[in-house]
């Protein structure tokens, strides 16, 4: 009768963990290089509407940000809650726009300029008055490419 | 004197430090890809140019949408939901009706002589239009372009338009273009 031998100690054997620092590490760089920290704090409320035949904004080097909104609560007793216009950080009015566009366009190489793109995140509920304005000042300085930031899907 | 052989560095703890450093990333870490809808402003006309060509009513699909958000388009009322179909229908005009848009014969690459409609999307809001609603309709609009180019693709070349090379999607958009014109809104509705 054939006998049935059990090779060396039961059980089994450890896995070595040796390579387990080295996996980390390359989720690390994974992580590290697709981190983008946010630059600025938000200081409104902005919950972007609903769409589906959105395009991605490339170049993120190239967008400059306008939040149209609420202002958060902090803020409201100073500013108000009627939708106010935020740029790089801080509360702005619609004549600030010209501005922020002429320093987006300094700061960017010469033939960078027609490639600029400007993002309008625009809380759904903010009336298009503001908008319309926003949109003139922007024609005005001609930054005629724009993007109206939305989430992608049906409104639920 | 023997030599001392250099102790090893204990690595255990590596792992640690690292995953330490993996999930202060993790958290940090803001994965939203900027999306949403391209759009390009009119420029500003000069005042040395002349008038602007003239457009036949009938090639104008007017859309209006007032302070409370309804919807009025040719001059009556719609749903949102109808409005794709109805600004597909408009640019198309498959039935070559009176008045839905006129066709042009151009000569198109790919296509040969194409009938060309010469359909104009005119959008006006309100100032008291919410965004949300804005938003909704330019994007059925949109919508209703990008399913025709699709459907267009898919005929003539058997697959979407996304797939198909640069000088077909050209010649698409030439049959299609997206012509959505935005009026200065009015302030019907107050604030």
């Amino acid at each position: 009768m054939a006998k049935f031998q059990r090779k060396g100690k039961g059980g089994t054997p450890a896995i070595s963990t040796a390579s387990l620092p080295d996996i980390v590490f390359m989720l690390l760089f994974f992580f590290m290089v697709t981190t983008v920290m946010r630059e600025t704090d938000l200081m409104i409320k902005v919950n972007v509407p609903y769409a589906t035949e959105i395009k991605k904004l490339e170049k993120k080097s190239l967008v400059s940000y306008i939040y149209i909104g609420e202002p958060k609560e902090q803020y409201q007793r100073k500013f108000g809650t009627e939708p106010r216009i935020q740029l790089n950080g801080q509360f702005a009015s619609v004549n600030d726009i010209i501005l922020f566009i002429t320093s987006e366009r300094q700061a960017h190489d010469e033939n960078e300029v027609p490639l600029l793109t400007t993002s309008l995140k625009v809380d759904g509920k903010t009336k298009m008055g503001i908008i319309t304005d926003v949109k003139q000042e922007l024609r005005k300085c001609s930054a005629l490419k724009i993007n109206y930031s939305t989430k992608k899907g049906t409104k639920p | 004197m023997a030599r001392r052989e250099l102790p090893e560095i204990n690595a255990g703890s590596m792992a640690d430090i690292a995953f330490l450093l993996l999930i202060f990333f993790l958290v940090t870490t803001t994965m939203d890809v900027d999306s949403g809808l391209s759009r390009k402003l009119p420029p500003i006309p000069e005042e040395t140019t002349e008038k602007p060509p003239e457009i036949k009513e009938r090639n104008v699909f007017i859309v209006l949408i007032n302070s409370k958000n309804q919807l009025q388009v040719e001059g009556k009322l719609m749903r949102i939901e109808d409005l794709k179909k109805s600004a597909k229908e408009f640019v198309e005009n498959p039935a070559d009706k009176k008045n839905l848009p006129e066709k042009e014969a151009k000569d198109i690459p790919f296509f040969g002589n194409y009938m060309v409609s010469k359909g104009v999307v005119s959008l006006q809001n309100d100032r008291g239009t919410s965004y949300e609603t804005y938003i909704a309709v330019q994007n059925e609009l949109i919508a209703a372009y990008n399913e025709l180019r699709n459907e267009l693709a898919q005929r003539r070349f058997g697959k979407a338009f996304s797939d198909c090379n640069e000088d077909q999607q050209k010649a698409i958009k030439k049959i299609y273009p997206q012509r959505i014109s935005e009026a200065e809104p009015k302030n019907i509705g107050g604030k």
